[in-house]
């Protein structure tokens, strides 16, 4: 699946390249992007860094297990039954994203993916968790009413309940989708 | 100042202190945790390094202005505005790309017009999908699983479909 979704994707910029003639900004993409994804790698290990020691401090405080009790409900009904460990790194993941921490909510998900993978259904568990972070459940959208802000908006932030409807939206769909895919079993 | 800006500092702070309270030896415990975190970061950069070069000469290849005039028929007969396709393509590829998209339709159209205000909502309700599932495998150590693909596709149209109908249902 993989190797065919890079196909397509590479497919797909070619024939780009031949209709628009980018072949120059191609080459030059190619050789820009594995440099910047090694500067991206730096940035995700420090913030990968100071979530892991974070949560490792939270975590001997107590504070992971009050979190993951609160978040139970939504846990359960998203991956069944899980063991403690997973469900409070699945809840420190969730709550990441619902306060907006975007680019900073990727540790948490890492963390949280790496536990599922040692759960009962790990191949299920790990698609649902992935699912539900491209689906970006966000409570307040900081940046774009920064933006929107910037380029002369006058109410910045009315876009709040359609964005919260939409988000709702797309996440239930994907939530619904990969639960049936994944019935089948593993 | 903002509200959400207090988000990050108050966590830190907050867990620091629950820590110091509790007479765990803060300094060990994060360094032991660092540690883990830094090496989960270096097994996730080859494969990030394949993934994001495939999709860096995807995006700059001019695909998605393409893709966009081919679907543009189709965005018309569902009322999804003509400005935001090209949007809608780079978004799930690329987080900067896509703001860089915003930022262009916002000095052309104002982003309290019908199009502005559905980039809008696109753009805070979606994620750089491809981006995100590549380091979720990275971080498994597998390939992608085909199944997450379908699902969260399925999500981002409906995130676009739904970002104009949003739009159209509060405000227009």
């Amino acid at each position: 699946m993989l190797t065919i979704l890079l196909l397509i994707l590479l497919l797909t910029a070619f024939a780009a390249g031949f209709y628009e003639n980018t072949w120059s900004d191609i080459s030059a993409a190619a050789v820009s992007s594995c440099v910047s994804v090694i500067q991206l790698g730096l940035e995700l290990a420090g913030a990968m860094a100071l979530w892991c020691g974070l949560m490792r401090v939270a975590e001997r405080s107590g504070i992971t297990r009050a979190v993951g009790k609160l978040l139970a409900p939504l846990v359960r009904l998203l991956f069944g039954e899980l063991d403690a460990p997973s469900r409070q790194a699945v809840s420190l993941d969730l709550t990441a994203n619902l306060m907006g921490l975007g680019n900073a909510a990727t540790p948490a998900g890492i963390a949280a993916v790496r536990c599922l993978e040692k759960s009962a259904r790990p191949r299920r568990n790990t698609a649902m968790l992935t699912v539900l972070n491209t689906a970006s459940i966000q409570l307040i959208p900081v940046t774009m009413g920064a933006l929107r802000a910037a380029h002369g908006s006058v109410r910045p932030f009315d876009i709040l309940p359609a964005v919260l409807v939409t988000s709702l939206c797309s996440a239930a769909v994907g939530c619904i989708v990969i639960s049936v895919l994944c019935q089948g079993g593993e | 100042m903002h509200i959400t800006d207090l988000v990050v500092p108050l966590t830190i702070g907050g867990i620091l202190l629950c820590g110091l309270i509790r007479r765990v030896d803060v300094a060990e415990e994060f360094t032991a945790g660092a540690k883990d975190g830094l090496r989960t970061a270096a097994e996730l950069i080859p494969m990030l390094v394949l993934l994001m070069t495939a999709v860096g000469m995807f995006t700059s290849s001019g695909a998605a202005e393409l893709l966009a005039r081919l679907l543009s028929p189709l965005a018309e007969r569902v009322g999804f505005p003509q400005e935001c396709l090209h949007l809608a393509m780079i978004r799930p590829f690329s987080g900067s790309g896509a703001l860089a998209a915003v930022g262009e339709l916002f000095d052309r159209v104002s982003p309290d017009s019908f199009a502005g205000r559905v980039a809008s909502v696109l753009m805070s309700s979606t994620e750089t999908t491809f981006y995100t599932i590549a380091v979720y495998s990275a971080a498994l150590g597998k390939k992608p699983d085909a199944r997450v693909f379908i699902a969260a596709a399925a999500a981002d149209i409906t995130g676009f479909i739904m970002s104009s109908l949003t739009v159209r249902l509060f405000m227009f």
